[in-house]
């Protein structure tokens, strides 16, 4: 028909700018291949433990499958308040000052949606989850990465920040441990860091999601410090440390009037949080310890054996502080990230992912989990090791 | 890590895979090799490791056993309690385990035999005839469901999706 207007654009520009995930990329790769050995899944190799599994059991078998408030359960938001008093030593108020959410994930666009206006400005390290980025973007925000580098730990320093600061930042966002690097903050960088978010009125969403699995000591959380109780979002969840990904389940602790806020666009966008998680998650918090502990102490193990292996075969790895990851260096190859890594998944079938899935400052370096078996990690590092000397005998 | 808790994190170890080597057993635990053989060495000398026994599916290795458990109530002693009687039963090869319980009974035991018969009359002939011993339940074990911490039928294994974040 003549005069017919030009078609408008059915998604909106904001959406249609987003890259997608690198990780996609490769797990349709990855799919289509038999006998992988994959180091590249972000989840533990541990089923749930029983322990919690059964009290999911337990709930649906007294039908306890209806709504629950908003924030989420009583005795759920109790139990995470006590928890993060316990072992990350901030209080919050459980009827005020925590929302149950459908995973870190949610609670992190909650935040974040909760935060922003239009042109305001996120600051967080790079590399990082996948997910921050495209998250601030689809609150309109403007994320600003700061790269951190292997020679500080991967930690975010509070000079790297400051020099990115402007009129419109409006929150920091850390990730520590860290996925995918490992890296930790120290006491002192925690320290640094809250002071420049104090002077210049910033909020912080720490996400402490691999806090647990930490694998030393562990120092006290950005949300303890003097001056952070207002101006913090403790984000947590329960999928890494209690091997409970599929259930869905986080939560945010921080000052009334963020939650709040957080929880009308909850109420609105998800209702709640599964109930039979949230009891689940009760479960896991009071009586999960020792579960949780001897998953903790098995992935140190294999961080030590990984470490060693990869270094021994000439892939220079930083020793990761917390979390699953790997993240050695592969520059010295002469590959891309991307290329060692699609390369390495042809000719040996292991699978890792790019360091570039988590910003481009991980060009140089892939990411290995080590949230597989100890047999699998050993035969990937033989593998790896076969790739390297046909690499270096220029095949 | 002092040596006390280089021993115990190497017992542990241990206890979950007695098949490692020193040098598997040290990447692990970040400890060379050299120092966690020499202190499984002296573990076993003093007693600390007091052996290693594969955990096997029942009848595989075809020596095709009886085992019982055994409740024994005891007179204890003046002097020593139970002890005595305890040693008496540790030391025939039938008996695998002894152990001094609270409740109903003293003992409790596991036996092992190459048929109902023999462990019976183990019990009637040898144990029940010890001097101090009132009186013994055998409950034979039927089915082994789990051992050690191993159940012995694997569920399915759920697969996890291949790449994530």
């Amino acid at each position: 028909m003549s005069g017919s207007k030009s078609p408008r654009e059915r998604v909106a520009p904001h959406i249609s700018c987003l890259p997608r995930s690198g990780i996609r990329d490769f797990f349709d790769i990855v799919s289509e291949m038999k006998d992988v050995i994959s180091l590249g899944i972000g989840e533990p190799d541990f089923v749930t433990p029983w322990r919690m599994r059964e009290s999911t059991i337990y709930a649906l078998d007294h039908g306890h499958t209806g709504y629950t408030s908003n924030l989420g359960l009583t005795e759920c938001r109790k139990a995470c308040c006590e928890y993060v008093e316990t072992y990350f030593g901030a209080s919050y108020d459980p009827f005020k000052e925590c929302i149950i959410t459908v995973g870190v994930s949610e609670a992190l666009d909650l935040a974040l949606r909760a935060l922003l206006s239009p042109g305001d400005e996120v600051i967080y390290h790079e590399p990082c989850y996948v997910s921050y980025a495209p998250t601030v973007r689809m609150a309109h925000a403007v994320p600003v990465p700061v790269v951190t580098r292997e020679e500080d730990g991967f930690a975010l320093r509070a000079e790297a920040v400051r020099r990115q600061l402007t009129p419109r930042t409006k929150a920091l966002l850390l990730n520590y441990p860290n996925n995918p690097t490992g890296g930790d903050l120290t006491a002192d960088d925690k320290a640094a860091l809250a002071r420049l978010a104090v002077e210049n009125d910033l909020i912080v969403l720490t996400d402490e999601i691999y806090s647990e699995l930490t694998y030393g000591e562990r120092s006290p959380s950005i949300a303890s410090l003097p001056g952070m109780h207002e101006r913090t979002i403790f984000l947590h969840g329960f999928s890494k440390a209690f091997a409970m990904t599929g259930y869905r389940i986080g939560y945010a602790c921080g000052p009334q009037d963020l939650i709040e806020a957080m929880m009308k666009i909850h109420q609105y966008t998800m209702l709640c949080a599964c109930g039979f998680a949230q009891e689940t998650a009760i479960e896991a918090l009071r009586k999960g310890q020792k579960e949780m502990a001897a998953m903790r102490d098995e992935y140190e193990q294999r961080r030590n054996v990984i470490v060693k292996r990869l270094n021994e075969l000439g892939l220079h790895c930083f020793m990761p502080k917390g979390a699953f990851y790997a993240f050695p260096r592969i520059a010295e190859t002469g590959l891309t990230a991307k290329d060692f890594a699609l390369t390495l998944l042809r000719r040996k079938k292991v699978a890792v992912v790019p360091g570039t899935a988590f910003g481009p400052c991980g060009e140089g370096y892939v990411r290995c989990a080590y949230a597989t078996s100890m047999k699998d990690i050993e035969t990937a590092m033989a593998r790896i090791g076969e790739f390297l000397q046909e690499i270096r005998a220029g095949k | 890590m002092d040596t006390c808790e280089k021993r115990r994190k190497i017992l542990q170890v241990l206890q979950a895979r007695a098949r490692l080597t020193a040098e598997q057993i040290g990447d692990r635990l970040q400890l060379p090799a050299a120092e966690v053989a020499a202190l499984i060495e002296a573990m076993e000398a003093d007693g600390t490791l007091l052996g290693y026994r594969a955990l096997v599916r029942p009848e595989a290795a075809g020596n095709g056993e009886v085992r019982a458990i055994i409740e024994v109530e005891v007179q204890p002693e003046r002097e020593g309690g139970f002890d005595r009687v305890a040693r008496a039963i540790a030391r025939f090869d039938e008996v695998r385990d002894v152990y001094l319980v609270s409740g109903r009974y003293d003992l409790r035991l596991e036996v092992v035999g190459d048929s109902l018969q023999e462990v019976a009359l183990f019990v009637a002939s040898k144990l029940a005839s010890i001097q101090g011993v009132k009186g013994t339940a055998t409950y034979f074990l039927l089915k082994k469901y789990k051992e050690a911490g191993f159940v012995l039928e694997k569920g399915e294994e759920y697969e996890r999706l291949k790449v994530s974040a």
